[in-house]
């Protein structure tokens, strides 16, 4: 597969970068690691005037403490995160999460903030993300702004980030603690998940005292299963059954030849109960 | 019919690794695509994405001017010499074939059909051209399914005006092997069994792991084609059939090539175009396909609605098996085509002792991809379809699934034994293979447990699914295929040069693409010449160096191949014997052969056979009347087929909360005649068994109301990698083999035959307790969820309402158009 011909540049800074998206105006895309935008090219589905790759830029790569929170280069690759101390410890939803992304090359290739941005609704990191309640830290020719993950996914490939900007960092606030767990349903293990779900929860005394729910694939965006979260406060193992009942309310499933809409809803629910009581076993 | 040999040996049967693999692991060999030719040109083809139009024009102007391109051609520019893509397997004198040119002129039947190349100095500038030709296609209505198929109400080729393509039927009773179908059923219905099902054989593509490429070189005496192929004799003859060109003027070389599964034995419009063009143009031409191309071209597999009658006494021993089947041969009948379901006629009956058998297929186009031979090629949907009934007789009679095997099955003092369908099969051992299955499985332990699981009513329940699968290999007595109009014979070639300096240079029509023939012939030939493994170096794959050949496909190389080998090892023996004789000054009739030597009887006078053929090639002294060459060939034509057989074992665990289902353990005890090399034989069967496996859980080729191809790429046609599968447990127990002297039966489809239908029983051995009969393939959470749910087969449940991935409509936010993921990786 050949893609159509266009003109690369590898920026080592930031504002190289920012500059020559702003030179190329909207003819433009960002290759961040590429393992969709690769596909894309190849295939044909798309075919820019330029391809600008974050991948030389250093400040855009690695994971560091930021005191209340876990801050993750955009363009950090899901392998480095999956193995890195930091998130593990406190962002372990996260970590559990991008594991299971595709296969190891893919992984070693494929960054966060590339998947993010992307925004595919089958991807896996868009849910943690989401329930974690991290702050996306956008930069553009206006300077940097930061966007809660809630006000981040705003349709099917679509963003926050406008064009002429770039996602720099993922702020996690630190979840210490709190255990987690993502359930996700594939057939063959490569696969984009069918459904998945991502529970993290904190356990008091035995019964949960927290919890944050995301749904993987279960609309145009990731999703929150706020109302989940809000019935399994005071919910001990035995009784996750009814307060997950509602995991798939409002949602919008895809139907393909994985399955139909109302097979993912049961499925959503099913792997709530399933995430949340593994979240709650560490 | 051959005693099978009992000489002793040292290389048969050693496990050695294969002498190929480090050139084909590390890629550094002579991959079609490696090729680069002086002035080479490059291709790209122009393709339908209508699944049934006709061109009513192709602008290629904007193309023909684009940057690095030499040409731009249709159908029309190269009408003179294309050729035509033909089947050898015209299954009945009167059977409808629609003509199939390589790049049709008028009207396209597929999507995916080619109908322009761009010809560029380079791949990319003819990649890019491609996109400015402009086809007016007016778009004909397209018949898909293959049921809607046969009502006629759609042509996919109006100009036959029906897509019946033929009816083949094979009938016990006008045979004269046994009774008649219809009264067995008619008895049975008064006081007996039947079963009447209808399975599907989903469509499967054949993924190999190298695209197929073409080089075509025009220059010199001879054309030059090297091509990605597993039958290159078979390509040279429809070449010289088809397009004008002499048989002697066309040299075809299969370099390394890798993989094919039946995939590969086509003879393909891309090749026949490659060659027009670089011939029309007088320059080297390249052809290389994208993933995406070799999904909608390259031929398909299986594809048949299979409706089944079996009829069984009360205690479950079995009267009559009448199969009739619909099969979907795509746009074309393909090389073999029509014939892949004809192959499953003497396999419905299997390893059973059935009175009565009647086999129909009626064969259909429809506006599809073409459908040939897929690893298997009949065999495989024939045991699918047995072997699910005789489970499903097992639950009706209320007994255990092998223990109704038993009651009919062939014993192994039976042996040979003449089956309905009038084959005779020469040596087997049910039996045996199926004890050591049991011993290796646990099956007593896994039945309890199955049962605790049950009773307990646990989420995960257990299915135990069996297979006691034959299979005829050895593809095949040049008779048979000529009594049933197929195009060509079945032998196999071999040629044996002794070189002056003690290597050995063994020719093999067998056209090796990932099987290691390279390995197996030289162990066959070290012990059969006395030579060392590592003196004899394989040759195969070029017309020119193997001119005389019948490639490889059908589990044939080695049983048919392996004994034109053999005889021609031993014509070399022979033809040495009085240069040694007369070396030795000794009578030939006191010579003996041994580990490689020439001995005297009595004496301890003696001469190696390399000493003999450095002798024969400096040729100053041998015997008067004789010639100075020990080199021999040999063609064998089988007289049987061989019949390998199995008993394979599968546990399923089904989450009854969601659908999914996880291999728990599968173990498989073949009977594959004597052994050449296990290490082969253990790569052939668990490659076999994955890809069995993948029918069964995971593949299907399926298309849209519009005629594309959904599972189009690798995202949506899932195949499974090694993190999908568990580790098998292999044996094997050994009934030579009595029709070659080697005593082996073949290997390369077995794994593949055998496990589709062991797994699917177990999935319903797990879920027959919530009343389930049948779960379509491949059998997906989904349908696995909705079959217990609704407590049926899935065979009239609506699964997916549509196969395109889509969002309910009228909901915000939810723009299909907006983009997709299709066909793109993470």
């Amino acid at each position: 597969m050949i893609p159509a011909a266009f003109d690369y540049v590898a920026p080592t800074s930031l504002d190289d970068a920012l500059a020559a998206l702003a030179e190329a105006g909207d003819d433009a895309k960002v290759l961040a690691g590429g393992q969709s935008l690769l596909p894309i090219l190849r295939m044909r589905l798309n075919a820019p005037e330029k391809v600008v790759d974050l991948g030389r830029i250093e400040a855009l790569r690695g994971v560091r403490d930021g005191g209340d929170h876990v801050a993750i280069g955009a363009m950090t690759p899901y392998a480095e995160v999956v193995g890195d101390a930091l998130v593990r410890e406190h962002a372990g939803l996260l970590a559990k999460a991008v594991e299971t992304v595709a296969d190891p090359q893919i992984r070693h290739r494929g960054t966060v903030g590339g998947a993010l941005v992307h925004a595919d609704p089958a991807g896996d990191v868009g849910a943690p993300v989401l329930a974690l309640d991290a702050t996306m830290v956008v930069v553009g020719p206006g300077g940097e702004r930061t966007v809660p993950a809630a006000e981040f996914f705003r349709d099917l490939f679509e963003t926050a980030v406008d064009d002429g900007e770039l996602l720099t960092e993922i702020r996690i606030p630190k979840h210490t603690g709190w255990g987690s767990a993502y359930e996700k349903f594939v057939r063959v293990s490569h696969q984009w998940s069918i459904v998945a779900v991502a529970a993290t929860v904190r356990v008091e005394g035995g019964s949960i005292a927290e919890a944050r729910v995301g749904l993987t694939n279960m609309g145009s965006t990731p999703l929150r299963a706020t109302a989940v979260e809000q019935a399994l406060v005071g919910s001990s193992a035995s009784g996750l059954a009814d307060a997950c009942a509602a995991a798939a309310e409002g949602t919008n499933p895809p139907s393909d030849l994985n399955g139909d809409a109302d097979y993912r809803r049961h499925l959503a629910t099913v792997l709530t109960r399933r995430a949340v009581q593994k979240a709650m076993e560490g | 019919m051959t005693a099978v040999d009992d000489r002793p040996t040292t290389e048969i049967g050693t496990a050695r690794r294969r002498k190929e693999d480090r050139r084909l692991v590390t890629g550094r060999t002579r991959w079609t695509d490696n090729i680069q030719l002086p002035g080479m040109l490059h291709l790209a083809m122009v393709r339908s994405p209508f699944a049934h139009a006709k061109i009513n024009g192709i602008e290629t102007a904007e193309a023909k001017g684009a940057p690095n391109v030499i040409a731009v051609m249709t159908g029309h520019d190269i009408a003179d010499i294309q050729g035509v893509n033909i089947t050898a397997w015209p299954i009945t004198p009167d059977q409808k074939s629609p003509d199939h040119l390589p790049m049709p002129l008028e009207r396209v039947a597929h999507a995916g059909e080619i109908v322009a190349v761009v010809v560029a100095r380079t791949a990319a500038a003819a990649r890019d051209a491609a996109e400015l030709v402009d086809v007016d296609y007016e778009e004909l209505p397209a018949v898909l399914d293959l049921k809607a198929a046969t009502t006629d109400e759609v042509l996919a080729h109006p100009d036959l005006g029906t897509n019946k393509s033929a009816f083949w039927q094979l009938d016990s009773k006008a045979g004269g092997t046994g009774g008649d179908i219809e009264e067995a059923i008619a008895r049975a219905r008064e006081g007996g069994i039947v079963i009447e099902r209808e399975y599907r054989q989903q469509r499967l593509i054949p993924a190999f792991m190298e695209p197929r490429s073409t080089v075509v070189d025009p220059t010199g005496e001879q054309v030059v084609m090297w091509t990605a192929t597993q039958a290159p004799h078979v390509l040279r003859f429809c070449i010289a059939a088809t397009t004008g060109l002499p048989e002697s003027k066309i040299r075809v070389i299969a370099p390394d090539v890798g993989g094919g599964f039946g995939g590969k034995l086509q003879s393909t419009p891309e090749e026949f175009i490659t060659l027009a063009v670089a011939r029309k143009l007088g320059k080297p031409c390249k052809y290389t396909e994208t993933r995406s191309e070799t999904m909608v071209s390259a031929h398909h597999g299986r594809d048949q609605w299979q409706k089944l009658t079996l009829t069984a006494e009360k205690d479950g021993t079995v009267t009559g098996l009448k199969v009739e089947l619909l099969a979907d041969l795509g746009a074309y009948a393909a090389l073999v085509g029509g014939g892949v379901p004809v192959l499953g006629a003497w396999m419905f009956n299997a390893i059973y002792k059935f009175p009565a058998y009647q086999f129909n297929t009626t064969n259909y186009y429809t506006n599809k991809t073409w459908v040939d031979a897929y690893r298997g090629a009949g065999r495989p949907e024939a045991t699918y379809a047995i072997e699910r009934l005789m489970d499903e007789l097992a639950a009706e009679v209320g007994v255990d699934p092998l223990e109704i095997r038993e009651k009919n099955w062939i014993k192994h003092d039976e042996f040979p034994f003449t089956t309905v369908a009038g084959m005779t099969y020469d040596s087997g051992n049910y039996e045996a293979a199926t004890a050591r299955a049991k011993e290796l499985f646990g099956y007593d332990e896994l039945r309890a447990e199955q049962k605790r699981r049950r009773e307990s009513g646990d989420p995960v329940q257990l299915g135990i699914g069996v297979s006691t699968f034959t299979e005829m290999c050895g593809l095949a007595p040049s008779r048979v295929l000529g009594s049933l109009n197929y195009g060509a014979g079945g032998w196999e070639s071999a040629s044996i040069r002794m070189l002056a300096t003690g290597t050995v240079e063994v020719v093999t029509g067998a056209s090796a693409h990932g099987q290691g023939h390279e390995t197996a012939w030289s162990q066959i030939v070290a012990d059969r010449l006395g030579v060392p493994f590592d003196s004899v170096e394989v040759l195969h794959g070029d017309t020119q160096i193997a001119p005389k050949g019948m490639d490889t496909y059908g589990s044939r190389s080695l049983v048919v191949g392996g004994e034109a080998l053999v005889r021609a090892a031993d014509k070399v023996i022979e033809k040495a014997k009085p240069i040694a004789a007369h070396l030795l000054e000794a009578s030939v009739d006191d010579l003996e052969f041994s580990a490689g030597q020439f001995t005297v009887k009595g004496t301890d006078k003696g001469i190696g056979i390399g000493d003999v053929a450095l002798a024969t090639f400096a040729a100053h002294n041998y015997p008067e009347g004789v010639e100075p060459s020990i080199d021999a060939d040999a063609t064998f034509d089988p007289v049987n087929f061989s019949f390998p057989h199995g008993t394979h074992l599968c546990a399923m665990e089904v989450d009854t909360e969601t659908g999914a289902t996880r291999m728990r353990k599968y173990v498989c005890v073949d009977d594959i005649g004597n052994i050449i090399n296990p290490l082969i034989v253990e790569g052939q069967v668990h490659g076999g068994l994955v890809q069995g496996i993948a029918q069964a859980l995971w593949e299907g080729a399926e298309y849209d109301d519009q005629g594309t191809l959904v599972s189009g790429s690798f995202v949506d046609y899932t195949l499974p990698t090694t993190a999908d599968t568990i580790s098998f447990v292999t044996d094997h127990t050994t009934s030579p083999a009595t029709s070659n002297s080697l005593g082996t039966k073949g290997v390369g489809e077995a794994g593949t035959i055998a496990s589709t239908p062991a797994v699917v029983n177990a999935i319903v051995d797990a879920v027959r307790q919530f009343g389930v009969d049948d779960i379509l393939m491949p059998c997906t959470p989904e349908r696995v969820w909705k079959a217990i749910r609704s407590g049926g087969g899935t065979q009239d449940a609506a699964t997916t309402p549509a196969q395109q991935a889509h969002f309910d409509e009228g909901t915000p936010n939810q723009d299909p158009a907006a983009g997709t993921t299709d066909g793109v990786v993470q």
